[in-house]
């Protein structure tokens, strides 16, 4: 997804793109999302600010013709419940700092709760509402951003070698199936980032954080915002390597709710666990109760770039001219995708980009500690 | 040929279910799918998109195509779904859920 956006704003901006990936388009960690485009879960700082810059080019972009249809954009609004008075106070004392970042959220009381979300359990504490959060298909959102982008999309290639001059700089990709010469290589590999950074002969700490999406059988509307308990929050800023449930229901406009949303570092371990799943069964209907009721169909697994301090590398690499990241989204990547592209290609034009990228930049992890972050055990 | 001659086939007495309140014979082992078909009914239910008619389509498991209701449960595969006397077979709109 991230890719995708960029190739997009890059050839908006007059540049001349081709679009590689090792597998399809949305093979990776795109393909195993739920499409979240949230501000609600982000504390204020520079993932927010990216986040709402994100969100205004979201908006940007399903408003272009028929694309908002194509991709799924439901610009559905978040709601974040707490069950009890303490997690409450918490959950309004963050939305009140994220009102000052320029956040929409409004309180909702317990009593109006069930005008938001009529199949919420009842004798919540209260919540949180979210009117920026939004929601697309990734596939699709991938898949449309590349064709509307017209850059070049080789799929199935694998890129084996970061092609350099004698003094360093990028000049182009080695492939299974033939070179590719460029002065600029955006590496968008997401979880698989630190590889290929690797490739041009760098560290980049990006590591495998696992997550399972349960999928029922596709039911009438009966859940209408993003909805997640106020924990979730928390899990998401966790370091911990251990398993991390917290319940994220949504439904999708072909009509399965999908159920989220788990985090563990194991590794890259596709392998299905079935704790996992009861865990993210039970919380989803704590708190929507009919989910008793509605079966699951199945389930999907994917990887979530995590980076050691939770934001995205994105901009050039000072240590390779004409390297670039783009990729360590963590569990945000198909909202942040807009604006990373836009960023990315602000950068590749040699324009100021519209954030500071200090906070992203991708050699921030060398030095002290450097190592502790290049290996994953599990 | 009868296909229970085919087959070699000696199956228990028939037992009656419904489709939609009509009685229908079945046999035991008999999946909802095979007793519609042998019934003539090739299609039990409609898209939720555009209300187009389904029926078996990979006949293992797989598709999801041929959803139907049985005794009020909603979204069950009808080829793998074993009947039992008594059972009631309804055709399923959309989503199947009303809630």
């Amino acid at each position: 997804m991230v890719g995708a956006a960029c190739a997009l704003y890059a050839a908006r901006a007059g540049l001349s793109v081709v679009v590689m990936d090792r597998g399809p388009v949305a093979g990776g960690t795109t393909g195993a999302g739920e499409g979240n485009l949230l501000v609600s879960d982000k504390e204020p700082g520079p993932e927010l600010e990216l986040a709402l810059l994100s969100n205004h080019l979201w908006v940007d972009l399903a408003a272009e013709p028929g694309l908002g249809a194509a991709i799924e954009y439901e610009p559905k609004g978040g709601v974040v419940v707490a069950s009890a008075p303490e997690g409450l106070a918490a959950l309004e004392r963050f939305a009140a700092e994220q009102r000052t970042a320029g956040v929409e959220a409004v309180a909702v009381a317990a009593h109006q709760l069930p005008d938001l979300e009529p199949y919420l359990t009842p004798g919540l504490a209260g919540g949180v509402h979210y009117p920026q959060d939004a929601q697309v298909m990734p596939t699709l959102a991938a898949a449309h951003l590349v064709r509307a982008s017209g850059a070049r999309l080789l799929t199935g290639r694998t890129v084996s070698e970061v092609l350099r001059t004698p003094d360093g700089a990028v000049r182009g990709v080695r492939t299974d199936r033939g070179d590719i010469h460029t002065p600029a290589v955006v590496n968008a590999a997401g979880t698989w980032g630190g590889e290929l950074a690797a490739l041009a002969g760098v560290t980049l700490p990006v590591l495998p954080r696992r997550g399972f999406v349960l999928v029922t059988e596709p039911l009438p509307p009966l859940v209408r915002h993003k909805v997640y308990a106020a924990d979730y929050v928390a899990d998401v800023a966790s370091d911990s390597a251990a398993l991390q449930t917290s319940p994220v229901v949504e439904g999708t406009a072909a009509g399965p709710v999908l159920i989220g949303a788990s985090r563990e570092r194991v590794g890259f371990d596709r392998s299905f666990s079935l704790p996992v799943v009861r865990a993210l069964a039970a919380g989803a209907t704590r708190l929507f109760p009919f989910l008793e009721r509605v079966r699951a169909m199945r389930t999907y697994v994917g990887f979530r770039p995590y980076m050691p301090d939770h934001l995205p590398a994105i901009g050039p690499d000072p240590r390779v001219p004409g390297l670039f990241h783009a990729c360590g989204h963590e569990g945000a990547g198909i909202g942040l995708a807009t604006g990373t592209g836009q960023l990315i290609a602000q950068v590749l034009g040699g324009r100021t980009p519209d954030l500071d990228l200090a906070p992203f930049r991708p050699d921030r992890f060398d030095g002290a500690g450097a190592n502790e972050f290049s290996r994953e055990t599990p | 040929m009868n296909p229970l001659e085919l087959a070699d086939a000696a199956p228990g007495p028939a037992f009656a279910v419904t489709l939609d309140g009509r009685e229908l014979a079945a046999l035991p082992g008999q999946t909802v799918g095979a007793a519609l078909w042998a019934a003539g009914v090739t299609s039990w239910r409609t898209t939720r998109g555009e209300s187009r008619p389904r029926g078996i389509f990979c006949g293992i498991g797989v598709c999801f195509d041929c959803l139907v209701t049985v005794n009020d449960r909603p979204n069950q595969r009808a080829c793998l779904v074993p009947l039992r006397p008594g059972d009631a077979i309804r055709t399923q709109e959309g989503t199947g859920h009303e809630l």
